[in-house]
């Protein structure tokens, strides 16, 4: 287990770093970090979704923490930038614990639709205290920096290439966290949990606790993508915060596989490139989206990496 | 033979692609998703201009090339779907964002990569303060709330209840309106508001008609909560004047809300909306009625005033880009800012160094619902 996780984030590293090589163009730099952002919220729900067993439909909630964190922190509190990630995540893991310790009682269904309403309401709070957010027209959000920084150190880059880069190694980061609760002790009682409550409470697992725990781990990757996404925007609405939002996230996790990081971060490479490659007929892009979600669901249950990696097992 | 026979393909390839030089205009518009409202007519109207422009022979015997892209209201979207136009696809100017939050998104990139862009989005904050490659053709809310005080003002309306839709649109103009209200003298003394989707504003109005010495009401909102705020007025059998915004400017409304009920609705609009019953020799009476007749033929769909800022967009891209004469983004926008005159469905539109938006007053026309339909009375 030890080599697969180093090779793992082999693979991604070299990807991320040889993908540039081919880019033609500016704009698939801007792709690229969208991917990443994108694959860094994913991650924190396999670690909730597919080992803790748990289901979360509000995520971009905190997604919207994050990025509104990045956007009023440097403004009304004077922070840097890079302080407002942390404060961001130190919110978002906050308010996590605080709303997961009643809803993370509720199982299934109950569940999601408790999440539901977390994220609506931060949607909805984003929308209405229009003197600190903006509302609907949304805000603008305060530079980095750190380009201005690489500039006066003689290095050069441009926008897009500076969030490719930056996104990447935040992602790379992220899913190395991720890989080692994977093999942690930690870890192990998620997957236990996941497979029954009972049986892991019973070998002395403080289900509730772990279940919590997954949350606000899971909540705090969320929050580092919005507050991303924000910072390299340069302005941000509470669409970020949306439930369409929440739901694409919850998406991508389950066509790449929900149960493995790299899974996760396939599913979040195939729903971001597939509208940017359906424009030439962005009539039938719902519907293009709809049935690759249907046929992953009926002949690849496990998403998709997980399911090929099995067949290739079975079939030396 | 074959290295002959491919060097030819390519010096012919070569020439054709002098010979046929074209302008790449890219657009990012929210076509589908809850601004689709705004961004359909604008999208189906920049592909008929398109298509008519070329057929006549384009600018300067160059044809437009026009990159569409739905951005489906997404901010994040239009950002993308920008960097794609500049990087990818290479285009020279952009028209688009059918929504203020679209708009700023593009607005940050074309302005810092130096492309002319010409938003279709109503906030002020896009043009005040005035960016170098930022332009737009809407009115702004701001005036609209002074078209409508001016209005009040003439009827010796000092005291109104407001009642906003809690939407990007309404919650912009609410904010717009309450910050003009003291300049003519006008007092706000009932503030309510409403969700987008809500189905009944009784109460908020109930408390409104309540409110000591109010004389009139105004409605800042766009899409179907005017239209239930129309109808619960004449239930309640709230007898004082009604002023809309033009977010509603369409004939849409008036069938949403019922002929009955919206008789004597005041609001703001544009030339485009009473078209037909334009004086002959109003300015805007040509461009008005050539556009109406074309756009509803093309699309089987009743005109609107969204799709006339599209409209007013493109011809002033087409009117810059042809005194120019260049394919150079910095030489259209330049052409741009000397626009001077130009008569569109919206206004005429003069830019200059400190107003990119470059219309006035006078380009509102104050309209009032009578028997259904439109009648303007200034």
């Amino acid at each position: 287990m030890l080599t697969s996780k180093w090779v793992q984030l082999a693979v991604l590293a070299v990807l991320i770093a040889a993908l540039p090589l081919l880019f033609p163009s500016g704009y698939y730099y801007r792709i690229g970090a969208l991917i990443f952002v994108n694959a860094l919220a994913v991650t924190g729900l396999v670690i909730l979704v597919g080992w803790a067993g748990q289901i979360s439909l509000g995520h971009a909630g905190f997604a919207g923490i994050g990025a509104y964190a990045c956007a009023l922190a440097p403004e009304h509190l004077g922070l840097h930038p890079v302080v407002a990630i942390v404060l961001g995540m130190v919110i978002s893991a906050g308010l996590a614990a605080l709303i997961g310790k009643p809803i993370l009682r509720l199982k299934g269904y109950y569940l999601g639709v408790a999440t539901l309403g977390f994220g609506i309401l931060v949607t909805m709070v984003l929308t209405n205290e229009r003197i600190w957010t903006g509302g609907p027209d949304g805000m603008s959000v305060a530079k980095l920096g750190l380009r201005e920084l690489l500039r006066d150190m003689g290095v050069r880059v441009s926008g897009g290439v500076f969030w490719y880069w930056a996104c990447g190694i935040v992602l790379l980061i992220g899913a190395w966290l991720a890989l080692n609760l994977y093999n942690s002790a930690t870890g192990r009682a998620l997957r236990a949990l996941h497979g029954s409550e009972v049986a892991a409470s019973t070998i002395g697992i403080d289900v509730p606790r772990l279940k919590l725990q997954a949350f606000v781990i899971s909540a705090v990757y969320a929050s580092v993508a919005g507050s991303l996404l924000a910072l390299q925007n340069g302005f941000i609405t509470p669409d970020v915060a949306g439930f369409m939002h929440s739901i694409e996230i919850v998406t991508m996790a389950v066509l790449g596989g929900v149960g493995s990081v790299v899974g996760a971060i396939l599913g979040a490479v195939i729903l971001t490139l597939l509208p940017q490659v359906l424009t030439v007929f962005a009539e039938y892009e719902q519907l293009v989206l709809g049935a690759v979600m249907i046929l992953v669901m009926i002949f690849l249950p496990r998403g998709l990496l997980p399911s090929i990696a099995a067949r290739l097992k079975r079939k030396p | 033979m074959k290295t002959t026979m491919t060097l030819t393909g390519l010096t012919l390839a070569l020439l054709a692609s002098t010979a046929h030089a074209e302008l790449r205009l890219g657009a990012s518009l929210s076509a589908t998703g809850p601004a689709a409202f705004l961004g359909d007519p604008e999208a189906k109207t920049l592909e008929m201009l398109v298509e008519e422009l070329n057929a006549n022979g384009g600018i300067n015997g160059e044809d437009v090339v026009l990159t569409l892209y739905d951005d489906g209201g997404d901010p994040n979207k239009a950002r993308t779907f920008a960097t794609r136009l500049i990087e990818d696809d290479g285009v020279v100017a952009i028209i688009g964002g059918s929504t203020t939050g679209t708009t700023m998104a593009i607005a940050d990139l074309a302005d810092g990569e130096g492309i002319p862009f010409i938003s279709l989005a109503g906030a002020v904050s896009i043009i005040d303060p005035v960016r170098e490659f930022v332009f737009k053709t809407p009115h702004t809310d701001r005036m609209a709330c002074e078209k409508i005080f001016t209005d009040m003002q003439a009827q010796g309306t000092t005291v109104i209840g407001m009642i906003s839709g809690t939407d990007g649109f309404g919650a912009s103009m609410q904010a717009q309106c309450k910050d003009v209200a003291g300049d003519y003298d006008i007092t706000i003394a009932a503030d309510e508001t409403y969700g987008p989707g809500d189905a009944d504003m009784t109460p908020q109005l109930t408390n409104i008609a309540n409110t000591d010495g109010i004389q009139a009401v105004l409605n800042p909102g766009f899409g179907q909560g005017p239209a239930v705020v129309t109808r619960n007025y004449a239930q309640l059998g709230i007898d004082l004047p009604l002023y809309q915004s033009h977010g509603v400017a369409s004939n849409g409304f008036i069938e949403l809300a019922g002929a009955d009920a919206a008789e004597g609705v005041r609001l703001p609009g544009t030339a485009l909306l009473i078209a037909d019953i334009l004086p002959d020799d109003d300015p805007q009476k040509e461009v008005a009625t050539t556009y109406k007749a074309a756009f509803e033929e093309q699309a089987g769909q009743p005109v609107s005033t969204f799709g006339g800022y599209a409209h007013d967009a493109f011809a002033l891209m087409v009117d810059a880009m042809t005194r120019a004469g260049s394919d150079d983004p910095q030489d259209i926008r330049d052409a741009l800012e000397a626009t001077s005159g130009l008569i569109g469905t919206t206004g005429t539109y003069t830019f200059s160094e400190t107003d990119h938006l470059g219309l006035d007053l006078s380009a509102f026309r104050m309209l009032e619902i009578v028997d259904g339909g439109w009648s303007a009375i200034d």
